[in-house]
């Protein structure tokens, strides 16, 4: 029966799509939801039903006989660009409406359904140039960009396996797993070039081989999900938007390295993804996907979620192994490497979110035309999560070999001031690779971007984050903040990462309070690179990345800090808040709020700040309505 | 009098760890899910429970305590009704998310040492990226993701959840 099944799934969606007047999707992904999309929903399926029009809420359902006609209402994952979101898409006139609210569900249906009408106030509107879109092909966020890996979340129904399968979903599996032998599926990602998302960028297909030469009849697949990175939310949204297509992944690396059990370890912080993926493996295995004999062959491969309980060394290889296993999730020296000595001491393949999303389409694709985009070393394409000071943040998707300023500047729509304001001057930096990367600075912003290029300017793909700073960031404070993250990380295996990380912090601490000489710099440099050079894993070797990129890049900065002046006023011990007499107006609101009594001053006169008093909680500067008081470096 | 409602309610609890246990067929190496059932159950992971549990799992309170300082998620401590959830990853950092664990403790008058209000109604945690980086700053309050939040906005979220409660 198998083999047919993919196909009549196809053609009986297919007519019941044609059947379709309308189908209104709307955003299902985390930060959608958090703007309200599940009551947008509800509202807009009310407002149907009210004007007794035909309502379907999803293709499984018969449709009864003489509504031929009926609207769909779909939900789908995130689109990426969940700033301004709830995301509402109408089709067949492809419309996209933006930051939709319940009370807008009456106009849509309304004008738009009934009435073909595009409501102008719900389109986007482009911040630079004012002009309104109709559709995601006229945001210039969702124009420049390349969406493969991510172009289903969005569209497809993520808890519709149908839906899935319609799309051409499990074709790419069912045709590895009973056209293709081990080694053939494992040359073909080999061919492609295909390189894993998850930070390292190793070749996918040369990690399989190694698992395939093992001799063992258990060996396992593990998809890395813990994405712990602070900043990063891609493989988030795959699991959320696309589960299957990690399903699918799976169990093509199954067949090319002869896995016979699947792991999916998604972090706790993630409800949706774990219900979504549950619901999805539920689904496959009911399909016969997934289970004994799959496809109907004499292969046999099924899939266990497993939920992280907090721990970002747990996304490291063998500390997943561990902590699957029931232990702590303390990495372990290599070799032997996962491949080969694993989950239970059995060969197992760990593969990241995005690197299993990118198997169906190499399959589906060919790896020729994969290798089209992106950049020889480094081919496809890379998700980053752009944030930070930019105009449009979100999850964007484009080729290996785009430069920054394609990506902050147009995708991104420029960079923010302190004010909110676009202002293309007020660029500082943009950090990469998070906890492990660095910061790139104006002259890096022309660089095509991929993993080799970025590694010989001291920075990291990375799991893909992508911060933008304006020149109100303290770099000083940007580097304690990933130092922070780590040190509080480590799981202590080690001592230079253990002890070397708390006392780089504790030095950046010093600088930050105005306790630092030039000497703290060079130590701090010194034991950057010990603890770089001697840690067990790559938590402690990357760690001090942003330390050494910022002090490489922003020395100046540091600098002052030594001499007790925090440019950018972030530091609280280097920075002192003065009164503007001229602005001032007296009106005592300071007065009243200041919880020092710092301030003093009559009515209706200028009032002052006494230094020694004031505690820099910047309570005052939150209160005055006249901008009168500013926060400055000490000199 | 009050001692006997205590110790049903304990054998209640038992039953309910005994469960959970069961659930998991009572596997050494489930022992994260087994505890993450049990926090889900108590918001905590009371002593005699642990000790209960790795008997049951035949392994020692050592091992299980182990774990259960290793991981973040697990707490020893009782938390509060609510768990509020600061976001102080990378995107909500920039965003001012310090700002808003600042607003919190004045609010709640919490501390860097003290994150549970002592009428165990709220808790106050950082976490390192709710994934909503768009929505930066995030908050997250028990389930329910809230973003942009300002710090007007928080205290206004603290008051609701208060009145909620009154
Ligand atoms: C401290 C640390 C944390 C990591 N966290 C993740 C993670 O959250 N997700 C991930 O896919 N890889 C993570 N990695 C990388 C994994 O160890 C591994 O290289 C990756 O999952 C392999 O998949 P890939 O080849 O598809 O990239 C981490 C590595 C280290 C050292
Ligand atoms: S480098 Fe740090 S995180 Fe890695 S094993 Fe050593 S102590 Fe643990
Ligand atoms: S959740 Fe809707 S766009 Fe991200
Ligand atoms: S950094 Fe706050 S949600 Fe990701």
């Amino acid at each position: 029966m198998e083999t047919a099944i993919l196909e009549k799934i196809q053609e009986d969606f297919k007519n019941r799509k044609s059947c379709l007047s309308h189908r209104i999707v709307i955003c299902a992904g985390t930060g959608c939801i958090a703007n309200g999309a599940m009551d947008v929903h509800e509202a807009l399926a009310k407002i149907i039903r009210e004007k007794q029009l035909p309502l379907t809420l999803s293709l499984k359902e018969e449709i009864p006989p003489g509504e031929e006609d009926p609207i769909l209402i779909s939900k789908s994952g995130c689109q990426g660009f969940c700033q301004v979101g709830p995301l509402v898409t109408i089709e067949p006139e492809n419309i996209l409406y933006t930051k939709v609210k319940p009370e807008h569900a009456r106009d849509i249906i309304e004008r738009t359904i009934l009435a073909g009408e595009v409501i102008t106030e719900l389109l986007y509107k482009e911040p630079q140039s004012g002009q309104s879109c109709k559709n995601h092909e006229e945001i210039s966020f969702y124009k420049r960009q390349n969406r493969m890996v991510l172009k289903s979340c969005g569209d497809i129904d993520p808890e519709d396996i149908n839906n899935y399968i319609y799309s051409g979903g499990y074709m790419a599996a069912r045709d590895m797993v009973l056209n293709k032998s081990p080694q053939e599926v494992c040359d073909i990602v080999k061919e492609a070039g295909l390189r894993g998302r998850g930070g390292g960028g190793f070749s996918t297909g040369r990690k399989w081989d190694l698992a395939l030469k093992q001799k063992s009849p258990d060996k396992y697949i593990i998809c890395n999900g813990d994405e712990g990175d602070p900043g990063a939310f891609m493989d988030r949204s795959v699991m959320e938007g696309n589960p299957h297509s990690i399903l699918e992944g799976m169990i093509i690396a199954a067949k090319a390295c002869g896995g016979t059990e699947g792991q999916v370890y998604v972090r706790m912080e993630y409800p949706l993804a774990v219900r979504r993926i549950q619901k999805a493996i539920i689904e496959a295995r009911k399909s016969h996907f997934l289970g004994e004999n799959i496809f109907g062959s004499d292969f046999s491969f099924d899939i266990h979620v497993m939920e992280g309980a907090g721990a970002f060394v747990c996304g490291e290889a063998s500390a997943m192994t561990e902590s699957i296993m029931g232990r702590r999730g303390m990495p372990r020296v290599k070799p032997p490497r996962t491949a080969e000595q694993g989950l239970w001491g059995k060969p197992t393949v760990v593969n990241n979110v995005e690197t299993l999303a990118c198997v169906p389409l190499i399959i589906r694709m060919g790896a020729d035309a994969f290798k089209k985009t992106g950049t020889t070393s480094s081919p496809g394409t890379k998700t980053f999560a752009l944030t930070g000071h930019v105009a449009n943040t979100g999850l964007i998707e484009v080729p290996f070999g785009t430069t920054l300023r394609e990506i902050i500047f147009n995708i991104g729509g420029g960079v923010l001031n302190a004010k909110g304001e676009i202002d293309n001057n007020d660029f500082k930096a943009v950090q990469i690779g998070g906890p492990s990367g660095g910061c790139l600075i104006e002259k890096h912003l022309d660089i095509p971007l991929d993993f080799d290029s970025l590694k010989s300017v001291g920075a990291m793909v990375g799991s893909g984050g992508l911060v933008v700073m304006n020149k109100s960031t303290c770099m000083v404070q940007i580097a304690r903040f990933f130092m922070k993250f780590t040190q509080s990380e480590s799981c202590g295996k080690c001592v230079p990462c253990r002890e070397g990380t708390r006392q780089i912090l504790e030095l950046i601490d010093d600088v930050a309070q105005g306790r630092g000489t030039q000497k703290t710099l060079t130590l701090l440099e010194e034991l950057c690179e010990t603890v770089q050079e001697t840690s067990l894993c790559g938590l402690g070797k990357s760690a001090p990345s942003p330390v050494l990129s910022t002090l490489k890049q922003f020395r100046e900065e540091w600098d002052a800090h030594i001499e007790m002046n925090c440019p950018t006023g972030n530091c609280k011990d280097l920075v002192s808040y003065t009164i503007a007499a001229e602005s001032c107006k007296g009106c005592t609101a300071c007065v009243r709020v200041c919880p020092a009594g710092a301030i003093s001053g009559n009515r209706k006169e200028a009032h002052v700040i006494d230094e020694q008093k004031c505690i820099r909680c910047g309570a005052c500067v939150e209160t005055c309505r006249f901008d009168a008081i500013s926060v400055g470096g000490r000199v | 009098m009050l001692k006997t409602t205590a110790n049903t309610e304990k054998l209640h609890n038992f039953s309910k760890v005994c469960e959970i246990l069961d659930k998991f067929d009572r596997q050494p190496s489930k022992i994260i899910p087994i505890l993450q059932a049990v926090q889900e159950e108590y918001r905590y992971l009371p002593e005699e429970i642990m000790t209960f549990v790795a008997t049951s799992l035949g392994t020692s309170p050592a091992r299980v305590f182990g774990i259960a300082t290793f991981y973040s998620h697990f707490s020893l401590e009782p938390k509060g009704k609510y768990i509020i959830k600061v976001c102080d990853g990378t995107a909500c950092h920039v965003k001012g998310s310090s700002g808003l664990v600042e607003t919190i403790q004045r609010e709640l008058n919490l501390s860097e040492k003290n994150h549970t209000t002592d009428d165990l109604l709220f808790t106050l945690e950082t976490v390192s990226c709710l994934g909503a980086c768009g929505l930066a700053p995030a908050v997250v309050i028990n389930d329910k993701v809230y973003g942009q939040v300002s710090k007007q906005r928080m205290k206004e979220l603290i008051t609701e959840y208060k009145t909620m409660e009154a």
